[in-house]
């Protein structure tokens, strides 16, 4: 049976709406239009070493570096604390973290407005404690509180399943061994749910770096992310050759930072991976 | 005991910080006040207004209508392409097709949204409900091929030729064999695509048109001046919704399990 023609439809799909749009970036990215004619030129890319935008890079990646981190600190006690369930509880606990992506996460961040504001819940409960009520929006606080909290499932779901799946008879003959609870962690469940960590960090550190509701809702209008930056020059400024050059430099930190990750997952387990 | 109760002390606060904001929501949508902040009794006229808000009708409409459609459309020519992309013989052509079909899963969301933008305004397309649809599928079939793949793969490939030697015709072979076989990755990628579909903001938001949002692009447009606690009524309605739903299936498991769990 031919079963590959059925994959043409698709192949022409893929061309039109994925390869095409990345080559139509990519040439947006290296020209300008100047009086109706184009020309090739590196004047975009060389426009973002500009200090300011080196700056926006900059605390995109810190503040996704710092969401990572904190995710996978907070996440990894919770995806081991399911999986050592009993096998009935475990789906309910899973869905306990799932059930709350199911509103709209532009609706849950704004939520925050109210928890964070001035005269908000938490500020409340501040000045019943006799404290004076503190600037809780509308600065770097805030928006990594708001990442934390959109990208924790995300961190929690690959640990989890991961971490379930380990062959239990590995840790007790770690036991039978002389091993102690620490060493059996360090020694036996950590690496082996190193897969779950690379996808968990994946998931997280990805649709941080490039995010830019999060910030807009939490950080103030003028609080600038290189996703707020892409989102200003395509649909604000219309200078769509600066937007796309920025959309490429982003799309090659993101493509190194896979590269390195999963590098070091290939390495522990030997297979092989896209790259 | 004293570990076990620190655990339960975290799984507890780290649900609390979950579910904050929603609980939060749910109490707003009671609120008899537009502000945020204040509280000044109950009320239900928010759920009332729901049902007369233009506004709010039309981006609900369009986001249920644009979700369906998309699901179903990337879920056919996604079933398709996987089945195409299983029959590949050739280790080049497969091994391209496949690292192009996880362009749009790895690639951050803004990138595939002002790709596809461009795309549209190189094409001269008129930016509306047609752009929206065609983006929609386009972030939702790698996800329905990367859910029926292993499927495939999992199935006995002499299935389909035992079939056709027992007379079916290779289409005959298809539906009767095939798609029965990988069925549950078929649904469980209609769901993905379905929630993606329903929950997107970043690419809708770059290829939206005159007329045409969905709800995120309503929420996110009303931010700036204060959310309308009508929004809050019909997320709280929705959210309901699905719990009584996932409740139900859950019940509906659990008899189903019952009978083995006697034996």
């Amino acid at each position: 049976m031919k079963m590959k023609i059925f994959s043409y439809p698709y192949m022409l799909w893929l061309a039109i709406f994925i390869v095409v749009p990345l080559i139509l970036v990519l040439l947006y990215a290296v020209t300008v239009t100047e009086g109706g004619s184009i020309t090739f030129t590196i004047e975009n890319l060389r426009r973002f070493l500009d200090p300011n935008y080196i700056d926006v890079l900059w605390i995109s990646i810190k503040l996704a570096l710092e969401t990572t981190v904190i995710t996978l600190i907070l996440g990894y006690p919770i995806g081991m604390i399911i999986a050592k369930e009993k096998p009935s509880r475990r789906n309910t606990m899973i869905l306990l973290f799932v059930i709350p992506m199911w509103m709209n996460f532009l609706l849950r961040t704004y939520a925050w407005l109210t928890l964070l504001g001035k005269n908000g819940i938490i500020n409340y409960f501040i000045t019943l404690l006799g404290f004076e009520p503190m600037n809780l929006l509308y600065n770097d606080g805030a928006v990594l509180l708001g990442m934390v909290y959109n990208f924790l499932p995300f961190m929690v779901l690959p640990i989890y399943s991961v971490l379930a799946k380990i062959d239990y008879s590995l840790i007790e003959a770690a036991e039978d061994l002389g091993a102690n609870k620490y060493q059996i962690f360090t020694k036996v469940t950590l690496p082996l749910s190193v897969p779950g960590i690379i996808t968990g960090i994946t998931m997280v550190f990805m649709p941080a770096v490039s995010t830019f509701v999060i910030s807009r809702l939490l950080g103030g209008g003028q609080y600038m992310l290189i996703g707020n930056l892409i989102e200003q020059q395509f649909l604000w400024v219309g200078d769509w050759h600066f937007g796309s050059a920025i959309s490429i430099i982003m799309m090659i930190f993101i493509l190194i930072a896979m590269a390195i990750t999963s590098k070091f997952d290939t390495q522990k387990e030997g297979s092989s991976g896209l790259w | 005991m004293v570990r076990n109760g620190i655990k339960k002390l975290y799984m507890f606060i780290m649900l609390l910080f979950l579910y904050a904001p929603i609980i939060v929501l749910i109490i707003y949508s009671f609120n008899d006040s537009r502000s945020r902040g204040t509280w000044k009794g109950f009320t239900l006229k928010w759920y009332a207004e729901l049902f007369t808000n233009s506004d709010i009708l039309t981006a609900l409409y369009y986001t249920i209508l644009i979700a369906v459609l998309s699901s179903v459309i990337s879920t056919i020519v996604g079933t398709f392409a996987a089945i195409g992309i299983y029959g590949m013989k050739n280790g080049f052509a497969k091994n391209t097709v496949l690292n192009l079909n996880y362009l749009p899963v790895l690639n951050p969301d803004i990138v595939t949204a002002v790709s596809l933008m461009t795309l549209f305004k190189f094409l001269r397309l008129e930016f509306g409900f047609t752009t929206l649809l065609l983006s929609h599928i386009t972030f939702c079939i790698p996800y329905v091929i990367l859910s029926v793949l292993p499927k495939l793969r999992q199935m006995n490939k002499h299935l389909p030729e035992a079939a056709m030697d027992l007379g079916a015709t290779p289409f005959y072979a298809l539906r009767k064999v095939v798609i029965p076989e990988i069925m549950p990755g078929i649904v469980s990628g209609a769901l993905i695509a379905f929630t993606l579909s329903i929950d997107d903001f970043v690419i809708s938001f770059f290829n939206k048109g005159v007329g045409v949002t969905n709800l995120s692009i309503t929420i996110y447009s009303m931010a700036r001046r204060g959310i309308n606690p009508v929004i809050n009524a019909l997320s709280t309605l929705m959210f309901v919704i699905l719990l009584v739903l996932l409740i139900i299936i859950n019940k509906k498991d659990q008899k189903d399990l019952n009978p083995k769990k006697v034996r």
